[in-house]
């Protein structure tokens, strides 16, 4: 077994930031490291058994629109209700369509090569949510779990 | 043109699969035998080199055909 180790906090929980901790994730296990992924607040919604992840434009100015909309979409336009899910379908279809991996098949890749992954007990409970929410073969412990993890690790990452 | 014992069609697929799929094959065959993979990902070209430096495989060779890349990796671990 391999002594490098990668850990990553996982924070956010919108399409387009799912995708960092489970490349990194994947690839790192492919190359021999020890992985530990740590999911605490918006980030937990990464480990629930039905992803129903989405990417907003609104605030969010670095995001590429089709068609060149941010040229003439007035900044408010991005808040129109149904936007969110029009730019999720929109951004779906390009990541099936540029051979880009879909979250839930990058997760389970990642658990097949024996990642190790905690749900924040504390985001459990601050936001009611239940055990039986997120995916079975994932450990619930919080930050001194990570930080055992973390402290001889050579790589640790906040995403 | 080198000898290879297995084959991997990577093509269409984008970061991070290829080296993903060439993991999981790898991990199927024996040492000494050889894969030929091929992408269309054109990042594939530094993680195939990054990936066998890490892994302690040995890249064979990394060519361009037509708008893909082929890669010969040795499996030595």
């Amino acid at each position: 077994m391999s002594d490098r180790k990668l850990t990553i906090i996982a924070s956010k929980g919108t399409l387009d930031w799912a995708y960092p901790p489970f490349i990194l994730a994947s690839t790192a296990a492919a190359v021999g490291y020890q992985v530990t992924m740590f999911f605490t607040f918006y980030g937990l919604q990464l480990l629930r058994k039905d992803l129903d992840l989405k990417v907003s434009p609104l605030g969010n100015p670095g995001m590429p629109m089709p068609m060149n909309m941010n040229k003439w979409f007035p900044v408010l336009g991005t808040a129109i209700p149904g936007m969110e899910t029009v730019m999720t379908q929109m951004m779906k279809k390009t990541i099936k369509s540029k051979g880009v991996a879909s979250i839930e098949e990058l997760r389970s890749l990642c658990l097949e090569a024996e990642v190790k992954m905690i749900g924040c007990q504390m985001t459990i409970d601050l936001f009611d949510f239940r055990r039986d929410d997120f995916i079975d073969n994932i450990e619930i412990g919080g930050a001194a779990t990570w930080m055992e993890n973390a402290g001889d690790s050579t790589v640790n990452l906040f995403i | 043109m080198n000898q290879f014992d297995h084959e991997l069609d990577a093509r269409g697929l984008n970061c991070p699969l290829p080296i993903l799929r060439a993991k999981k094959l790898l991990g199927t065959m024996t040492t000494g035998e050889i894969v030929k993979i091929m992408a269309t990902d054109p990042g594939a070209v530094k993680d195939f080199e990054a990936f066998a430096k890490q892994t302690g495989n040995e890249l064979l060779d990394s060519i361009e055909v037509e708008g893909e890349f082929h890669f010969t990796l040795k499996k030595l671990t």
